[in-house]
């Protein structure tokens, strides 16, 4: 199948993408690395009457530190989370979930911007950048603006993007030296997560000072296992307190049933995945 | 016993049959200098676009395609109604007086039976311009109720696929070892064994799950008109087939039609159909007077293709308590999906010979009622109702081992044909030629290391883990090598089962191998070389293969059924031997010897108690110059044989799988895979191992992963790669195969079957091993695919039920 | 050819280096990489097996690395540089280390799925010189092979990794170097 037949733009900065998304109107969207768009547009499942390309723009490519925090352009790749030196010392989680996407050729392309803005409940950086508090640069007609990541995914498949918006960079406060691990479980080893659940740990002399878990694919939009992370902060590293902790992500959710997995499913997986992950991030066997 | 996996390339021993030769096919292969369909592009060329119906069931009210007609670039629109020239869709196989025919036409008239029916057909300059222009077209649907469940359309009242036909059944047909003369009554004998305290009797209810043949080059379709003779392009495995069934229902006779399979990209038996897309292209090219191409997207091929398997199967086992088994029997349903494809209603006829499997049954009754439902018709994929009768019998071992407290392949070697009771008249009335089970399960049960994993797996229940370890075990026999002709013609099968081929002596001393065989990644070019070689005595590198096109190659039955070498190799090997004899008076003449003296020896003639001799190849020469050869004699070596086998090819083997059950997620992984194969002589061992790994891949996904599902409105959920799980290299395992050899007393070659094991034994092997895991919770059957939620939530229940009985 | 049906937003002209010719095309934007090497340049070795981006038949180089033609538009391609199974091999028709290897294992059967299966195995290759069997099967888990059952292939690719470890000065690098040269 081919797209449906669309105008194409490829703006030189972001202010030009933003005049082109105005106007474009309502049927303009955004082409990043173009993983997420390009099985949906074959499809046929969307018809845009403007595509904007951001592969001119300059600078959404860079990885930097500013202060305390890791600033990712968004069109870094998925390939370059999982192997930047700077993403695993500040955001290790970030890259361990960039490694499981999809699969080589899908990271090479695929990039962070198009990945949180597409927002597939069951993708795997949302669940990453929710866990490390992270934020998401916007760019829209009014000027610029940051929102946190419980904000900027609002729901299935749509964020606080707007229509005339443009994600241009993620915000990631430097985790550095916290353990983590990024649990996902798939059917086939190239399929979307059933579940996934991330976890990161700040642990200090034999206690867990910070513990941030999200998960993939549990709701409408990645979500913080808030009850773990409290069932764990000031706790000492034990698997039976990891595991008792971790055994309660799915609780008070309300994930989807496909035929990968039933809402009882897979709220069952959170907690096995939890465990994994939490065991996994504090070094425990 | 030899064993595979080690295979040292180009290993010379004297005969080329059993050499690890390296693909001729595989240089163009390598370097993308290739010819699939879709790759051709003809001066004036137009693309179509086809119109598919949303719904499972509806009557079509109105098409209204006046906006598409006018779109840019379109040449032409047609609903069914504008192509009154278009004939219904062939079936090759009558198998009962009762059988219901649903009229299946190219372009859909009147109503829709099934998501992606199609309705109207655009063609346009572009195919761009065509997908644009079709959704242009406006159909009015009355939606229908329909029938998605085979069990819901068997009940009464249950809306009908077909209204004219009055029935959703399509037809019922049985046998039974009463009426075949094999053995006892098998109502009689289950009836006795109920009442005996002697013996069990185990009854079950085993699902095949649905699953799509999954080649993945898409189907492509070109028809070029403007010859005298109009070529088709498709990719098929079955061009010869094609070519017969277009010409008897479309309005183009046989002799107008060539049909050309160039490079085809898998099949599987998915590619073993007459489609009504092809049919399609071909009636707007004759309509147009210009090429027409359609390639069709993964998605519609979902939707259109035909799917496979998806069976009930109720099974009633009886035994005495040693193990010896009295009594089989089989009762069926078989989904057909809305129509019948040329084999449809045929398939799990086939399995009824099968699901006796290696075991001695003193009684033994098959009964299948085809079922139409509003979906993809369903029809031959890679083993063709054997490898559903294989997991009937072999999970029904497995559960006879289970309730008898018995070793599984203790209770399978109690019931099994031995060694020297070969050939064997079985139950269902066919005579397994050669076979050696003993041999091969020893060798497997060696090589796996039987009794260290029945240990570990001891450990792991008695610790709890919670990851278990099960042993899969699947000994069985195959059905293969399509078919005597007397055979398909008492089962009013529409064709013959033979093979064809030509061999033609180039003066350069090159052959020319011309087979009705047809690949499509087989190894034909390769393997067919090796027995040429052997028989001419000309280098393997000196012979050509040429297939898949009905002009030069004229005559074939094509390839299924694990065929090719066993009934196609035949015909090679007959046309060869032709070549020989003409040439044998001929090189007497050069020679100037009597005819009588003269011995053919890897590829000299020679003068018998001489060192005299002449070659083949002066033989070819002395032919083609024709300036010195015998008074009389026809100057010609090229020969043609037809080969009709005298009976199937029966290929048998053991698998052994390891499997580990994280009781957690539910997970299985297959640690350890086993398979000793029994394919008679081995002709090239590469191949019959690329043969046997890539057959095991597709039954660890029929086991594991696969299943087109539908909702209940009859929407297809499964209706791209996305959603429908092909396994990719990480859920495969390492396996390890060997091969044990009994000849096959059938051919003269001594080779048997190869390319349907794989399917036929993985399934019950990795769903066997499952369960032996999962039997000590209490987790009694899992139905396939064996997905993570499925295996868990049948050990939760399994656990819940197990508490109300405690608790 | 394509889009004479089409002028909404004109054609746009691409410029894009493949095996190793420049090459340049006026496509529509809808247009992908795939349909551009296929119907406009005539390198018809690359192929399409689904639309979700699962099968990975497809797949080429895009200035060194491997991604899904089918994935990427024409006009994303503008500029860069495209290696597809068709210049794999030496010009005499020698077979590249990886190709040879495949010949050699058994690594394709029906041979619809090895243009991209080979292509992803240069690209893993140069991400990872010596893959174990697990990482060599993690490495091609977007290519879809259903003729081999995956065996012939990690075989396959693990000896072309101690091929090109042995000859780690290969004409092929020679030639891919040389190819990007051109478009630098």
């Amino acid at each position: 199948m081919r797209p449906v037949d669309f105008d194409y733009a490829a703006p030189e900065d972001i202010a030009g993408v933003v005049q082109a998304l105005v106007d474009g109107g309502d049927d303009a969207k955004i082409i990043s690395g173009g993983q997420s768009l390009m099985p949906v547009l074959r499809m046929r499942m969307a018809a845009p009457e403007l595509l904007v390309d951001l592969r001119k723009v300059d600078g959404l490519r860079e990885i930097r530190q500013e202060g305390s925090e890791l600033v990712i352009g968004a069109m870094v790749t998925h390939h370059t989370l999982a192997t930047d030196p700077l993403v695993a010392e500040h955001a290790g989680l970030l890259a361990q979930a960039a490694a499981t996407i999809g699969d080589a050729q899908i990271r090479y392309r695929g990039t962070i911007g198009g990945a949180l803005a597409h927002a597939d409940p069951a993708g795997d950086l949302g669940a990453a950048v929710l866990a490390l508090d992270g934020s998401v640069d916007i760019v829209g007609p009014a000027g610029e603006r940051t929102v946190g990541a419980a904000e900027f995914f609002q729901d299935y498949f749509t964020t606080a993007v707007g229509e005339d918006d443009v994600a241009v960079a993620v915000r990631i406060p430097s985790h550095a030296g916290w353990g983590s691990c990024y649990e996902k479980f798939t059917v086939v080893a190239q399929a979307w997560a059933v579940v996934a659940v991330g976890a990161t740990l700040r642990i200090a002399d034999g206690v867990i000072q910070e513990a941030k878990v999200a998960m993939a694919n549990m709701g409408p939009t990645p979500l913080r296992a808030s009850q773990v992370e409290a069932a764990l902060a000031g706790a000492a590293v034990d698997a039976g307190t990891l595991d008792a902790a971790g055994s309660r992500a799915g609780e008070g959710t309300n994930p989807p049933e496909d035929s990968a997995g039933t809402p009882e499913y897979r709220r069952h997986l959170a907690g096995v995945l939890a465990r994994r992950a939490l065991r996994s991030a504090a070094g425990v066997e | 016993m030899t064993t595979a996996p080690e295979i040292a390339p180009e290993q010379t021993p004297e005969r080329e049959v059993g050499k690890a030769r390296l693909r001729k096919e595989d240089h163009r292969l390598l370097t993308g200098r290739t010819r699939w369909t879709d790759n051709l592009n003809l001066p004036g060329m137009v693309h179509l676009a086809l119109v598919r119906s949303p719904f499972a069931h509806a009557r079509i009210v109105s098409i209204d395609t006046s906006q598409a007609t006018a779109a840019d670039g379109v040449v032409g629109v047609w609903t069914g109604e504008d192509l009154p020239e278009q004939g219904a869709m062939p079936i090759a196989w009558t198998v009962s007086e009762d059988l219901k025919v649903p009229s299946l036409l190219p372009l859909s008239v009147g109503s829709v039976k099934h998501v992606g029916d199609v309705v109207a057909v655009v063609a346009a300059t572009t195919q761009a311009a065509a997908l644009d222009a079709a959704e242009l077209v406006d159909v009015d649907y009355e939606e229908l109720p329909a029938v998605v469940d085979p069990l819901a359309a068997l009940e009464e009242g249950s809306p009908l696929v077909h209204p004219d036909l009055g029935t959703n059944v399509c037809a019922t047909w049985g046998m039974d070892s009463v009426t075949l003369g094999t053995g006892g009554n098998v109502e009689e004998a289950i009836s006795a064994a109920e009442n005996d305290p002697d013996q069990v009797v185990i009854r079950r209810t085993l699902r095949q799950n649905r699953i799509t043949p999954g080649f993945i080059e898409p189907r492509s379709i070109v028809v070029d008109p403007t010859a005298e003779q109009v070529t088709m392009w498709s990719a098929t495995q079955v061009p010869h087939i094609l070519r017969i069934l277009l010409a008897m229902t479309q309005p183009i006779e046989e002799h107008r039609l060539r049909v050309i399979a160039p490079d085809v990209g898998g099949g599987f038996g998915g590619k073993l159909q007459a489609t009504a897309e092809e049919a399609l292209v071909l009636l707007i090219a004759l309509r147009l007077q210009t090429p027409v191409k359609y390639t069709e997207t993964r998605n519609e091929s979902m939707q259109s293709a035909h799917h496979a398997r998806d069976q009930i199967q109720r099974l009633t086992l009886a035994a005495r308590r040693d193990g010896t088994i009295t009594a089989f029997d089989v009762d069926l349903i078989a989904d057909m999906g809305a129509y019948l494809g040329i084999l449809t209603a045929g398939i799990p006829l086939l399995g009824g010979f099968m699901f006796n499997g290696i075991y001695k049954i003193p009684a033994y009754r098959f009964f299948c009622t085809d079922v139409f439902t509003n979906k993809v018709m369903t029809d031959a994929y890679r083993g063709a109702g054997k490898p559903e009768a294989t997991f009937g019998i072999e999970r029904m071992m497995d559960e006879l081992a289970a309730e008898l407290g018995m070793d599984p392949i203790e209770v399978r070697r109690r019931n099994w044909i031995k060694p020297g009771e070969f050939p064997y008249a079985t139950v269902a009335g066919l005579t397994y030629d050669s076979g050696n089970y003993d041999q091969a399960t020893d060798t497997a049960l060696e090589m796996f290391r039987y009794e260290e994993l029945r240990a570990e797996q001891a450990r792991r229940r008695e610790s709890n883990d919670p990851v278990q370890l099960g042993i899969g075990v699947c000994t069985f026999v195959e059905l293969s090598g399509l078919a005597p002709s007397r055979v398909l013609g008492s089962l009013n099968y529409g064709s013959g089962g033979w093979e064809h081929a030509s061999i033609r002596m180039l003066p350069t001393g090159k052959v020319e191998v011309v087979s009705g065989a047809t690949p499509h990644g087989q190894g034909h070019a390769t393997a067919f070389a090796q027995l040429v070689s052997d028989e001419l005595g000309v280098p393997f590198e000196d012979i050509i293969l040429i297939a898949g096109d009905t002009a030069s190659s004229h005559k074939g039955m094509d390839t299924y059924g694990s065929r090719s070498l066993v009934v196609g190799g035949m015909a090679i090997v007959g046309a060869a031997r032709k070549v020989v004899a003409k040439a044998l008076p001929i090189a007497a003449h050069l020679l100037e010897a009597s005819p009588e003296d003269v011995e053919f020896r890897t590829g000299r003639f020679e003068v018998k108690g001489t060192d005299s001799s002449v070659s083949m190849t002066e033989v070819m020469l002395h032919t083609w110059l024709c300036h010195n050869l015998p008074d009389g004699l026809e100057p010609n070596l090229d020969s043609d044989y037809t080969f009709d086998p005298e009976n199937f090819s029966f290929p048998t083997g053991t698998h052994l799988a390891a499997v580990e059950v994280d009781t957690e997620t539910g997970r299985v992984h297959v640690r350890d895979y086993v398979c000793v194969q029994d394919v008679g002589v081995i002709v090239n061992p590469l191949i019959v191992d690329g043969q046997v790994q890539g057959g095991l891949s597709q039954g660890i996904g029929q086991a594991l992963f696969e299943e087109i599902l539908y909702d209940e409105d009859g929407q297809l959920k499964s209706g791209t790669l996305a959603d429908y799980y092909l396994p990719s290299a990480v859920d495969v395992p390492h396996y390890r195969t060997a091969y044990t050899v009994t000849e096959a007393t059938t051919n003269t070659l001594g080779v048997k079957a190869v390319g349907e094991t794989g399917t036929t034994a993985a399934p019950p092997a990795i769903v066997n091993g499952v369960l032996d895991a999962l039997r000590p919770l209490g987790v009694p059957d899992v139905t396939m695919p064996l997905t993570p939620v499925k295996v868990w939530s049948a050990i939760q229940q399994a656990r819940g039920s197990q508490e109300e009985v405690t608790g | 050819m394509a889009g004479l049906s089409h002028m909404r937003s004109g054609m746009v002209s691409v410029s894009v280096t493949v095996d190793g010719v420049r090459r340049t095309a006026d496509v529509e934007p809808r247009t992908l990489l795939v349909h551009l090497l296929r119907e406009q340049f005539g390198r018809v070795g690359t192929v399409i097996g689904c639309e979700t981006s699962n099968c990975g038949a497809c797949t080429v180089l895009l200035d060194g690395v491997s991604v899904k033609s089918c994935s990427v538009l024409a006009v994303q391609a503008d500029g860069a540089t495209v290696d597809t199974i068709q210049g794999l091999a030496a010009p005499d028709g020698t077979l590249h280390p990886i190709q040879q290897a495949f010949h050699e294992n058994h690594g394709l059967q029906c041979g619809y799925c090895t243009p991209g299966m080979v292509m992803r195995t240069v690209s893993l290759l140069q991400e990872n010189p010596d893959p174990t069997e697990d990482e060599v099967r993690a490495g091609l888990k977007g290519n879809l092979c259903r003729c081999t059952g995956y065996q012939g292939i990690v075989k396959a690719v693990q000896a072309a990794a101690a091929a090109l470890s042995t000859s780690a000065t290969s004409t092929s690098a020679e030639r891919t170097h040389a190819a990007s040269e051109v478009t630098s």
